[in-house]
């Protein structure tokens, strides 16, 4: 079994094992000899770093006590706004921009001196699969560098599964949590939609898009979630998280709790994935749980409905990038117009502006009908089914990806076909449910396999508990350590 | 033949709120530019749209005292387009659930001038041109509007000017709006179209953007009705178009040609949520609404027996209407003070805009003192109006200006020796008024009056003077 990498290096600072300075030294020494494999950092902040560090240490001398996250070395995916610290969405259209506020997430956890090590790479605007989107090149996958890690959150994975950070956070508007999680061996958290605030986040599916953590254990998701979950004012859609915190009821007994796994999920998966997921139910058998299967008919809209309102919600959402307040703008040009169309043009890659077309189209007029709003009625029929389905079940379990991370440039030439590949990711986004990816085997080259538990609305303590007894009775079989990375 | 005017109006009304509809920046006018902004209002990357609560109980009293329905449920929306002073590239309006729908706004004629909605969003910036390049204020951007769409209800420009007056008067006097037509604060787009008198058809409408002055939207529209009715007459069509009036030639030209046409798609905007009014709320905001301009003037001439003019006068600016409310409590003539408003205190404020702000020094409980002093036969009008301006210059009190003997009165025999020393003083007038200028008495009153200090009572002076001359 993995090692909670927050829990270990807490207590190290507390029992003065290590300082925080050297902890935080050690990170970004191994950062340096990795990152040229892995590309997980696409900026380092080691001044910054340094700095909280010694503050930390400057906490330890005066005895006082340390948070949960306090002096922990972490990442952020580019796309959450630190004042002061370039954040591009690895797009080449906000080359140079600097937030001027930080987004509530990261004021949060810099209150309680969170050690940001630098910004994470991904795919550009969070569109893609493989993290190869990215005007940066794509992130390393920590089991084989010549695979994908995963996306869009491809470089905090890495960066979590290749050890250059303790924990991370990423975005989920479609599974790029809960994928790169799944393909670098992790466990990634995506929460119920409302509980993390978005303030901050910088937007591609307003209605999707959820921040959430990226760690090595189960704990340390829960642990994070924990800190980052919560109303915030700033953000109308903000709820907060209910009842008490879920590191609390994280040991309770699964016995009796009935997992749902319903069939649509398991319809195109590779063999190999799904033989370690029926593994994997009998090792929740095992706990004592029930495994009820089921269906869920509406999931085979889940793909369609995604992919227009997603792109519908981005065309919207990108609008703002014309080159005149902040990030790239073209070298020539002879008026506004040809500025901000050269400007967008230059700046965007290929994916944003497919998916920029596509949301455009379906809310034109004359098509709104026939695409919009036919996908909001159908995303409305998905919700009301996982309703359902919780009447029966406590959790639903499913495969996090239909296979295990692909050899580098096969996302990009066919979109299509990468497009199917987030078939088992994107209802949880569409239904504004909590998801969390863990590991649960090898395929035969020993690329990590990941499954995912789904709760109810607001039930992430309850996909938590069922996700770290399975962690705790699988053991190291569903672990392998990184070659890269500190070694502490 | 004989041609009617067809005109609506779409009306953009700034709140005047304190802060903006989606960020806690000031709605203050003015300011250096990109001085009232924060990262909310400049659309910078990962900000999320907050709603003030005050934007929308503001449009909800707009559409209470416009008769509108005002909806439990409503939402907002987003308005795509690219435009440089937009820096989102969207609008956050409100589509196809505005929170007002269904009013009227009745006009002197009687006639009512359906409202289909009224709807809140945001303004956009200002573009600046200058030494050929052009700059961008965002202070504007994201100051709380309403929109208020009329049904094509208005047949005459003068209905239009009335319309657009009487929408002014109702959104100042429920204080949600100063409604400034040259500082921008309201903005009129004006749809006109002709049909022969009789038809019960619409035509093409065209319409005529951006209006900031009444005078002017009584000429665009004379002009757009001309040059329809001319063009149909002479064989050709109206074409729907977006026009631009130029003041200077006072002509309308086109905007942009159809081709051109936008295509907003409107889609719910996902960064806010359902907005939700009860009832309860609903009630309580409808209390808030004070008596409106009309329904003062009705209760001016019934109760105080004003004459409908200097009722209107009065009642057309709430601050002005409270002050004579305030000092004419408790006093037995209140057209005295409506008096001494129109003809004394007006007088000291010019523009509209004096009157709408009413910035003078004396207050209410100050003039009825000084009106309670006629009331009660202390002091005479003439001496009022004089100790008026002296108040007015001041601030102070009547009861710095008028001493215990000037409240005394005139006894009588006082009274005749003032007009016995008028006599011997002014032999000329005497003289004249033997021969039979009837007029030269009235120098003689005019006399005792300023000896006086205008207590005596001029007709028993001129009466008493005319027996000692006798």
């Amino acid at each position: 079994m993995a090692e909670g990498m927050i829990k270990r290096l807490g207590s190290m600072l507390e029992n003065k094992e290590i300082s925080c300075t050297e902890l935080t030294n050690t990170y970004l020494s191994a950062i340096e000899s990795a990152n040229g494999d892995l590309n997980a950092y696409i900026k380092v902040t080691p001044e910054a770093a340094l700095d909280t560090a010694k503050a930390v240490d400057e906490k330890l001398a005066r005895g006082e006590q340390l948070a949960p996250l306090e002096g922990i070395p972490m990442t952020l995916k580019d796309n959450i706004s630190t004042k002061g610290i370039e954040t591009t969405c690895c797009s080449k259209i906000l080359e140079g921009y600097k937030p001027i506020y930080d987004a509530t997430v990261w004021a949060e956890l810099k209150k309680s001196n969170a050690v940001l090590l630098g910004k994470t790479n991904m795919d550009e605007f969070a569109m893609g699969s493989s993290c190869e989107t990215s005007c940066f090149g794509g992130a390393s996958n920590p089991h084989d560098i010549g695979r994908v890690a995963g996306g869009s959150s491809g470089g905090v994975a890495s960066a979590v599964g290749g050890n250059i950070a303790a924990y991370g956070l990423g975005s989920d508007t479609g599974g790029s949590i809960r994928q790169p999680a799944s393909f670098c061996g992790i466990v990634g958290l995506k929460p119920t939609y409302g509980s993390v605030s978005r303030y901050g986040l910088i937007a591609y599916a307003s209605s999707f898009d959820q921040i959430g953590p990226i760690t090595t254990t189960v704990e340390d998701a829960s642990i994070v979630y924990d800190a980052i979950s919560g109303y915030d004012a700033m953000d109308s859609t903000s709820q907060g998280r209910r009842g008490e915190p879920t590191v609390k009821t994280l040991k309770n007994d699964i016995k009796g709790m009935k997992i749902g796994v319903a069939d649509e999920y398991l319809d195109g998966v590779s063999d190999e994935v799904r033989s370690v997921f029926e593994k994997a139910c009998e090792v929740y058998r095992s706990l004592g749980a029930e495994i009820v299967r089921f269906k869920l008919p509406s999931l085979r809209y889940a793909l369609p409905v995604y992919y227009i309102l997603a792109c519908a919600e981005a065309s919207s959402n990108l609008g703002r990038y014309d080159g005149i307040r902040y990030g790239y703008r073209t070298a020539n040009y002879k008026d506004v117009n040809e500025m901000v169309c050269k400007t967008r043009s230059e700046g965007f890659g290929a994916e944003v502006k497919r998916r920029i077309l596509l949301g455009t189209y379906v809310l034109s007029a004359g098509y709104y009908d026939a695409y919009y709003k036919k996908a909001q009625n159908l995303r409305g029929s998905i919700v009301k089914a996982f309703k359902d389905a919780f009447e029966t079940c406590d959790v639903i379990l499913a495969p996090t990806v239909p296979m295990t991370a692909f050899k580098k440039g096969n996302a990009i030439s066919d979109p299509i076909e990468t497009y199917l590949t987030d078939i088992c990711t994107v209802p949880v986004n569409i239904a504004g449910l909590p998801g969390v990816s863990i590991p649960c085997g090898f395929d035969g080259e020993g690329m990590p396999i990941g499954m995912q538990l789904i709760g109810d609305t607001f039930c992430e303590s309850t996909i938590l508990n069922a996700a770290w007894q399975y962690e705790n009775a699988a053991g190291a079989e569903v672990f392998k350590p990184s070659a890269y990375g500190v070694k502490l | 033949m004989q041609y009617e005017m067809v005109a609506g109006f779409e009306t953009h009304v700034e709140l005047a709120t304190n802060t903006k509809i989606f960020c806690s920046c000031t709605t203050q006018f003015g300011g250096d530019p990109n001085t009232h902004c924060c990262p909310i209002c400049i659309g910078l990357p990962g900000v999320l749209p907050k709603l003030n609560r005050a934007v929308v109980q503001y449009a909800i009293r707009a559409g209470l005292a416009t008769n509108c329905h005002i909806a439990n449920i409503s939402k907002m929306d987003r308005k795509n387009y690219c435009y440089p002073d937009l820096p989102k590239a969207y609008q956050i309006s409100q589509y196809d659930k505005p929170l007002c729908e269904n009013g009227y706004v009745q006009l002197s004629n009687g006639r009512r001038i359906r409202l289909n909605r009224i709807h809140i969003e945001e303004d956009a910036g200002k573009l600046i041109h200058k030494r050929g390049d052009t700059y961008i204020d965002y202070n504007r951007g994201g100051v709380p509007l309403i929109e208020i769409v009329s049904e094509p209800d208005i047949r005459s420009v003068e209905e239009a000017k009335e319309y657009v007056e009487k929408l002014q008067q109702i959104m100042r006097y429920i204080g949600v709006s100063d409604c400034r037509m040259q500082e921008g604060s309201m903005r009129c787009d004006v749809n006109v179209s002709v049909r022969p008198v009789g038809s019960d058809k619409l035509g093409t409408r065209t319409e005529i953007k951006n209006m900031n002055s009444i005078t002017f939207i009584g000429k665009a529209m004379e002009y757009e009705f001309n040059r329809q009715v001319e063009l149909i007459e002479s064989g050709g069509e109206v074409e729907q178009q977006t026009l631009r009036y130029n003041d200077s030639e006072n002509t309308t030209s086109p905007m942009r040609g159809k081709e051109d046409a936008n295509d907003y798609r409107y889609f719910r905007d996902p960064d806010l949520v359902t907005i939700s009014v009860s009832d309860e709320e609903i009630d309580e905001l409808r209390k808030t609404i004070p008596e409106l301009h009309f329904e003062k003037v009705e209760r001016y001439v019934g109760q105080f027996s004003l004459s409908e003019k200097d009722a209107s006068n009065i009642a057309k600016y709430r601050r002005i209407a409270e002050f004579f409310e305030q000092a004419s409590d408790g006093v037995k003539n209140p057209k005295t003070v409506a008096n001494f408003i129109i003809g004394q205190i007006f007088r000291r404020l010019e523009t509209e805009d004096d009157k709408e702000s009413f910035d003078i020094k004396t207050t209410a409980a100050q003039l009825r003192e000084l009106v309670k002093l006629i009331d009660d036969g202390k002091i005479r009008n003439n001496l009022a109006k004089s100790t008026l301006e002296q108040m007015l210059d001041t601030g102070k009190p009547a009861s710095e200006f008028i001493s215990e003997s000037d409240m005394a009165g005139l006894d009588e025999s006082a009274l005749e020796g003032l007009c016995r020393k008028a006599v011997e003083s002014n032999p000329k007038a005497v003289e004249d008024f033997k021969k039979g200028k009837q007029k030269a008495v009235k120098s003689l009153v005019g006399f005792v009056m300023k000896e006086s200090r205008g207590k005596a009572d001029a007709a028993a002076a001129e009466q008493l003077i005319i027996s000692i001359i006798g």
